[in-house]
């Protein structure tokens, strides 16, 4: 049974994503993309991660996919379908990508993975406790990096995105 | 049938990775391309939490990495949405190809 459902689920996200790179109209492919991401958020559901899923959902569909469709929104005249790539790059681009498969498929299919029987503590206070601890295996530095970046990339946004004034005011 | 083993969701993972490239590869609007770059981020969350699932479910370093990765890219996203926006207003249009003022 959960065979079928992990088959469903990749079958729905390999689907999906495909749509995502090859619709005509770019709102129809962020859709697509926001279904992808349920999916993948649907995948983390099946290996028992609700607290991953759940962040999957929020920060993902919830956030950067209706800030895509915002973009979207302010920059394309509605109904525009995008230009079509060329079947030069088109073929090429594909057989690129079925190198690539055929090539990291091969290595994964033959390495041998040892695979443990442990199960995994993913209660959210344990995850808290062990992303903000100090100690061996703890997370409390790049916490703390990854909260600057994002203080940065905010000011750095507000920044790029700013009206600037068409003449400088004389005063 | 076999049971589902940590391959099965990596050759997952590389195939949504390679639809992102592809994805990449061809598209012209600018938009199109973060999407695709969205889509290759995914798959790489999806290696680091079955990694830290499957082959060392002791620590949850997998998880970290994942929240790390997650939230660099959504500053990614917000700053390349502010420059396709700031460019947009610039020459009106976000084609790859068509917009070369900053080549060196």
């Amino acid at each position: 049974m959960e065979t079928i459902i992990f088959y469903c689920i990749a079958l729905f996200i390999l689907i999906t994503g495909i749509l995502a790179v090859t619709a005509r109209h770019i709102f129809r492919a962020a859709i697509w993309l926001l279904f992808a991401l349920m999916g993948i958020a649907g995948l983390y559901f099946w290996m028992d991660l609700n607290f991953v899923a759940a962040v999957q959902i929020i920060i993902y569909v919830g956030g950067i996919v209706v800030l895509i469709i915002f973009s979207i929104f302010l920059t394309q005249q509605s109904g525009q379908k995008m230009a079509q790539a060329s079947t030069k790059q088109t073929v090429f681009s594909m057989a690129a990508v079925v190198f690539g498969v055929a090539f990291i498929g091969s290595i994964i299919t033959r390495f041998y993975f040892v695979e443990s029987h442990n199960s995994m503590n993913t209660a959210v206070e344990h995850i808290g406790t062990q992303l903000m601890s100090v100690t061996q295996y703890g997370y409390a530095l790049p916490f703390e990096l990854v909260s600057i970046l994002l203080l940065a990339a905010m000011i750095g946004s507000i920044v790029i995105a700013m009206k600037q004034k068409s003449e400088p005011k004389n005063n | 049938m076999q049971p589902i083993t940590i391959q099965h969701i990596l050759l997952l993972s590389t195939a949504l990775f390679f639809i992102g490239v592809y994805g990449l590869f061809t598209r012209r609007n600018m938009i199109a391309v973060l999407m695709s770059i969205e889509l290759m981020l995914n798959s790489i969350n999806i290696n680091f939490v079955a990694f830290n699932k499957y082959l060392y479910p002791e620590n949850l370093d997998g998880i970290f990495f994942f929240l790390f990765v997650i939230t660099i890219a959504a500053a990614e996203a917000a700053v390349a949405i502010a420059i396709i926006i700031h460019l947009y207003r610039y020459n009106k249009q976000i084609d790859v190809a068509e917009t070369g003022e900053m080549k060196f």
